[in-house]
């Protein structure tokens, strides 16, 4: 079933940013805070932000953009009122969203949307850059939901490139709705929800006192030896708490839906980020 | 260009490095317990690795490690997919690779034993992994086995025949498998045993101890103690019961 | 040379890789693979997401050994670099070749950050080190010696696996493909010892992913190659999308030849093979490594 466009509106762009510095007392202050419809920012907080959605979708052919610059030793919190809903557009182009956040030394990133949930006929992407400063704290939570209630959904691919210092964090590329990836059992097995959270800097989570897996080599010898293992990551149901290579954690996990998903997650945030 | 690897492991001549034993046979037939029996004889005069390969993972490791008779992180434990033949013939890298991890970590050391999962009577060591090693048979597998040979009897360096002491339980008669042994295996050596009821090997010890000895004779490998003469697998030893 | 790459790909070749499942083995436990047909969809899985990934880092791989041999063999040289010594560019290429021990590194480092699990890693890197290590006595090469020398613990496997193809004489395209090749045949054959299944059924499998091993090997290596991917703009839409005043200077550093397009290379996550390979070192009984 394919769902019909809600609004007869063209497709839209948008540039949104919003960006921090220090101000009086070392305090965060929002130095730029740009909506540009439908992506409207409201401040809820001395360094919080809500991003309101002022329309529906993003829809076929839209292309959103959000900037976000987070200065050396300040701090900002992203979230969202609501669910994301991606449907399809007037046009067969993607809708796109592109987000990309700088954070500085010393500086403190939370962006904790709300879940992006796939219409059925929807085609989107995602891409998230993160460009980090290597004692930079980020958490950053990503959500996606395979189509509404009994809704089989269309078609996404989220790509998130996180870097430290000009060194790769993590690249990961979550790809929904490719007949490949559906019901099999090595991608998303039965699950219609999949959720990360990447967490750096938080210092709590004794993997993140290494950097790389680290020799010597022997440590990488022994699969089966357990006194020899570095680093190794927590399992939970359908989630898993995963020591990245480079100075952070990736929260991973699967599950039957939206309130599942948010619970296994925020199991594996605990032990990631105390 | 810049690279710091060493490649005298990978030399096949087995210039200035351990020994590599292997010890291979049937399911069941005290092979990890011989293992047991060698690191307690030779632990006290000889630098010691232990790799082991059994399907169940870190069982035999395990049983070494609680069995107390070498430090644990000179055993290390590899998994052959359900293949254990493969893992000590066809495709070694596996086992080179944890050997060589025991002599960088340890080393320099004599002798390493590489012990293979439970196979059949067909299983060999390849000779790019193993500098001589021995075929474990036990008695309860009845008296016909060595006349049927197949390439881990007739070809070790040396035949153990172990649980010697269940022979007369299960119908077995020892002379009748010496003899078949010998047939089939050219004049190299056999070895009967009871490793539970005597409490070890000491004539396997003994054995390996002379191999290692010749080895190092051969091989000009550093080493702290004085050459023994001793056999090295080349038929000196008779077929002998291990019994002190 | 059609016949290396059928040495290199041969489940044959002694490099270890005999006793990987693939997260078949963890799979089988679960109950989530039970025979052949949620066995093709884990393969058809596997080979869309860690297959696409390898085979694009393999093929990275196999053009920066190609150009280390370039550089080590003055008799090879290509035109484009006598043409530029011709220009006063001395016997070297122009500016000297790039380090190849910190582009081996850089690469690695793109595996790493593609393999988010740790027991992920640990396979790939263990897969890799044998690999390297048998490789290098078969097609003796400065390849293989230079990554030895810059990844000693061992590169991740499909890395090794595009060094190992260039010292054998293949190019990128056929390293993308042993390495898609190699994403699926040795799970199949795990699920085949472990399940007791036809194994004729499961060539059939095989057989039938016949088509997509090409599609994706060719997938990748587009995406590997700096002059097409920069044709194709599907291939690497995300560094760049549109414009937009959103390029990356992280993501495009000029210093190293490849870096930028490595930065672009796919990505595409299995969640549950991570799951499936952390829960594997964590059971009792393991017959394969990963």
């Amino acid at each position: 079933m394919t769902a019909p466009p809600l609004d007869t509106r063209s497709s839209v762009r948008a540039h949104a940013a919003i960006r921090t510095e220090r101000g009086p007392g070392g305090r965060t202050r929002l130095e730029t805070l740009r909506s540009d419809p439908p992506l409207t920012l409201r401040q809820t907080g001395p360094d919080v932000v809500h991003l309101v959605s002022t329309a529906a979708g993003p829809l076929g052919g839209d292309r959103l953009v959000l900037d976000v610059a987070v200065a050396p030793g300040t701090t900002l919190e992203v979230r969202s009122i609501a669910s994301t809903l991606v449907l399809p557009g007037p046009c067969a182009a993607d809708s796109v969203m592109l987000v990309t956040a700088r954070v500085g030394a010393g500086a403190s990133l939370r962006f904790v949307p709300e879940p992006t949930v796939l219409a059925a006929g929807c085609s989107h992407r995602v891409a998230v850059r993160l460009s980090l400063a290597r004692d930079a704290a980020v958490f950053w939570r990503e959500e996606i939901v395979f189509g509404r209630h009994g809704e089989r959904p269309g078609r996404c691919r989220s790509r998130f490139d996180a870097v430290v210092d000009g060194t790769p964090l993590l690249r990961q590329e979550l790809v929904v709705g490719e007949p490949a990836m559906d019901g099999s059992p090595a991608v998303y097995g039965t699950a219609r929800c999949v959720g990360s959270t990447l967490v750096t800097g938080y210092g709590a989570f004794p993997a993140m006192h290494n950097h790389g897996d680290g020799p010597p080599r022997g440590e990488h010898a022994q699969a089966g030896a357990p006194e020899s293992a570095p680093r190794r990551a927590v399992l939970g149901d359908g989630c898993a708490v995963l020591p990245l290579a480079g100075p952070g954690v990736l929260v991973s996990a699967l599950a039957d839906d939206a309130v599942q998903l948010r619970e296994r997650l925020q199991w594996g945030e605990a032990l990631a980020a105390p | 260009m810049g690279a710091h690897h060493d490649d005298r492991h990978d030399a096949p001549d087995g210039h200035d490095r351990a020994l590599r034993l292997g010890i291979g046979g049937p399911v069941g037939s005290g092979k990890t317990a011989l293992v047991a029996a060698l690191c307690r004889g030779l632990g006290p005069s000889m630098r010691l690795g232990v790799v082991t390969n059994d399907i169940y993972t870190t069982e035999d490791a395990d049983f070494l490690r609680r069995a107390g008779v070498l430090d644990p992180e000179r055993i290390l434990a590899v998994q052959t997919g359900c293949c254990p033949h493969t893992a000590i013939r066809d495709d070694i890298a596996a086992n080179l690779d944890a050997v060589e991890i025991l002599e960088e970590r340890f080393g320099p050391l004599d002798l390493v034993i590489v012990e293979s999962g439970g196979d059949n009577l067909t299983a060999t060591f390849s000779r790019g992994l193993a500098d001589a090693q021995i075929f474990v048979l036990d008695v309860s597998g009845g008296d016909k086995v060595p006349r049927k040979g197949g390439p881990g009897v007739t070809t070790a360096d040396l035949l153990v025949v172990n649980k010697t002491d269940l022979a007369p339980l299960v119908g077995a008669d020892l002379a009748v498998m010496a003899r078949d042994a010998q047939a089939v295996r050219e004049g190299r050596p056999v070895l009967f045993t009871s490793i539970r009821e005597d409490g070890g090997a000491p004539g396997v010890a003994e054995w390996v101890s002379g191999v290692v000895h010749s080895w190092r004779h051969r091989h000009g490998h550093a080493h702290d103690h004085a050459d023994g003469p001793g056999p090295d697998g080349s038929g000196e030893i008779p077929v002998t019961v291990d019994r002190a | 040379m059609d016949a290396a790459l059928l040495l290199l790909a041969d489940s044959r070749l002694p490099a270890g890789g005999h006793a990987h499942s693939g997260g078949v083995e963890e799979a089988v436990r679960v109950g989530a693979v039970t025979g052949p047909d949620d066995l093709a969809r884990f393969l058809r899985g596997r080979l869309a997401t860690a297959g696409l990934v390898a085979a694009a880092l393999a093929a990275a791989a196999c053009e920066l050994g190609s150009s280390v041999i370039d550089a080590a063999a003055p008799a090879r040289r290509r035109p484009a670099d006598l043409a530029s010594e011709s220009t006063g560019g001395g016997p070297e290429r122009t500016g000297g070749p790039p380090e190849p021990i910190a582009l081996w590194r850089r690469l690695d480092a793109e595996a790493d950050a593609r393999t988010s699990s740790p027991a992920q890693r640990e396979a790939a890197r263990t897969q890799g080190r044998l690999l390297v290590r048998t490789a290098r006595r078969i097609w003796p090469s400065p390849v293989l010696e230079t990554l030895a020398g810059a990844v000693p613990e061992g590169a991740h496997h499909p890395i090794a696996l595009g060094a190992a193809a260039a010292a054998a004489g293949c190019d990128p395209g056929q390293a993308a493909l042993a390495a898609t090749y190699s994403s699926v045949t040795g799970p199949a054959t795990a699920a085949v010892r472990l399940l007791g299944l036809d194994p004729v059924t499961v060539h059939r499998l095989l057989a039938d992913l016949a088509p997509s091993l090409d599609e994706t090997a060719r997938a990748a290596h587009t995406a590997a190659r700096p002059e097409r991917g920069a044709a194709d703009p599907e291939s690497r839409w995300t560094p760049h999308p549109d414009g937009e005043g959103t390029a990356d200077p992280d993501l495009a550093d000029p210093g190293f030849a490849g870096d930028a397009w490595w930065a672009a290379l796919p990505a595409a996550a299995a969640p549950a093979l991570d799951l499936l390979a952390e829960n594997h070192l964590k059971a009792g009984t393991r017959l394969f490594v990963s």
